[in-house]
């Protein structure tokens, strides 16, 4: 990281965020991302003072309007008297490394509200997140900030990391995005708490809401939903019609989550999730040492499997050593 | 372990709706291994300055092709001053008369690109203003 003017320690940055620093608070964020001795630091000093917020997670394909929603959110949240915080990811180029974050583009009012929002690139990490998401909420939710909103890449089918990292997980379709074999297709239509139908003002949002409706009725004849059905809403987002009653039905389901074990589960799951993509990274790190004592093009006679295999030995014999 | 990308804040300022130039140097800096937020048209001092901060952005690129940069561009190296922000410089990008460019200096500017800068010379710009100990990946 460059050397700032503002160089104080994790401690002091930590306790003058709380009290309102917002710069402070970016400092705290950008040392999460960072990674490394100071953001263990900054992990050890916010994890004790976590698990306040409500973390909503918002997923969809790219341009279905999620950035546009949650910056209606955040200002809604933010008029009410409501402190919220706004974390928004986009791709990092795998390429050169370099990202544009265009989140807040569609956020300027929610900006102008006082609501915190942060962009963050992918860096490499799958899934949908940054690895270092957890801990920018962590630190939000040290910081006071209530709801956290977790703003997904533009997603495909299978980037469900959000459902993991989330209280709430909201997935946004817009009109014309897939028919009913699409809905019931494995992957993100799954770990939706509740979905909006985004661009309602569009041609076909009659039949996107149909067809969710009737994906939800049969994963009520599979036996595979749970005791709550995920309720279907509408919104035309660059209006801000609509966006109440998502309002409304997120805290809603954060309220009936807490009143059960939900709540308990939910923290649970995201401190796994958290774990697991560490370790993770740990072992894709550890992956990439072992390899570079590898000839190019392997060893003639064995198989890329029995290599693979060969080099997983050495690996595990590695770690009861450390 | 790899070096935080540089982060840099790209904005017009004011009433200019000449973006095409922003677009571009957003797309050169990204290619350059560097996080853009893209803040796009029509900004206030105040908007640029919450995403300076919140941001926590080393460098803040404002593009101007209305004109208004002598009027401008001392508004916002003093808005983010004001803010306790004076130690991340300000780049002005756009139309700005050779002449202009002593005056922006002296009202704190760290550099400005004409119309003419190759998208080597952007990217060195940003870095120079950051001082050579900047990251650059």
């Amino acid at each position: 990281m460059r050397p700032r003017a503002d160089d104080r320690a994790p401690a002091g940055l930590l306790a003058a965020a709380r009290g309102g620093e917002r710069r402070a608070a970016a400092r705290l964020l950008t040392i999460v991302e960072h990674g490394g001795p100071a953001a263990e630091e900054v992990a050890e000093a916010t994890h004790p003072l976590s698990g306040g917020a409500h973390v909503v997670g918002i997923t969809g394909a790219p341009g279905s309007g999620k950035s546009t929603l949650v910056g209606v959110l955040a200002t809604r949240l933010t008029e009410a008297g409501g402190r919220p915080a706004v974390v928004a990811v986009d791709p990092s180029s795998p390429l050169t490394g370099g990202a544009i974050l265009g989140d807040r583009v569609r956020m300027e009012a929610a900006t102008a509200a006082g609501a915190f929002i942060r962009s963050v690139a992918t860096r490499g990490h799958g899934g949908g997140l940054a690895l270092s998401v957890p801990g920018s909420v962590r630190v939000l939710d040290a910081c006071g900030f209530d709801p956290i909103v977790v703003e997904t890449v533009g997603v495909g089918q299978v980037e469900v990391d959000v459902a993991a990292a989330a209280d709430t997980t909201v997935v946004v379709v817009t009109p014309g995005w897939g028919d009913a074999v699409q809905a019931n297709k494995a992957g993100l239509l799954e770990v939706a708490d509740l979905f909006v139908v985004n661009k309602d003002d569009r041609p076909g949002a009659d039949d996107a809401r149909r067809d969710l409706e009737l994906m939800l009725d049969l994963s009520e004849v599979s036996g595979s939903a749970g005791d709550d059905r995920p309720a279907v809403l509408s919104t035309t987002a660059t209006a801000g019609d609509g966006v109440d009653r998502v309002l409304a039905a997120v805290e809603d389901h954060h309220r009936r989550l807490a009143a059960g074990r939900g709540l308990v589960e939910r923290r649970a799951r995201r401190y796994d999730a958290e774990v697991r993509a560490r370790l993770g990274h740990l072992l894709e790190d550890a992956v990439g040492h072992l390899l570079t004592g590898e000839p190019a093009g392997g060893r003639s006679s064995e198989t890329p499997v029995a290599a693979a295999r060969r080099l997983a030995g050495r690996l595990l014999a590695g770690g009861e050593h450390g | 372990m790899a070096g935080t990308p540089i982060r840099v804040v790209l904005a017009k300022l004011g009433l200019d709706g000449h973006d095409r130039g922003l677009k571009v140097v957003a797309r050169i800096l990204r290619d350059a291994g560097m996080e853009v937020v893209y803040l796009g048209l029509r900004q206030t001092t105040d908007t640029i300055v919450d995403a300076v901060e919140q941001e926590d952005a080393d460098v803040v690129g404002i593009s101007m092709h209305n004109a208004g940069h002598l009027t401008l561009a001392p508004l916002i190296v003093c808005a983010l001053a004001e803010a306790g922000l004076d130690d991340v410089p300000v780049v002005i990008g756009g139309i700005v008369p050779e002449e202009d460019r002593g005056e922006l200096a002296a009202a704190g500017v760290a550099a400005v690109l004409g119309p003419g800068a190759s998208a080597a010379e952007v990217v060195a710009s940003v870095r120079a203003v950051l001082g050579a100990d900047a990251p650059t990946s």
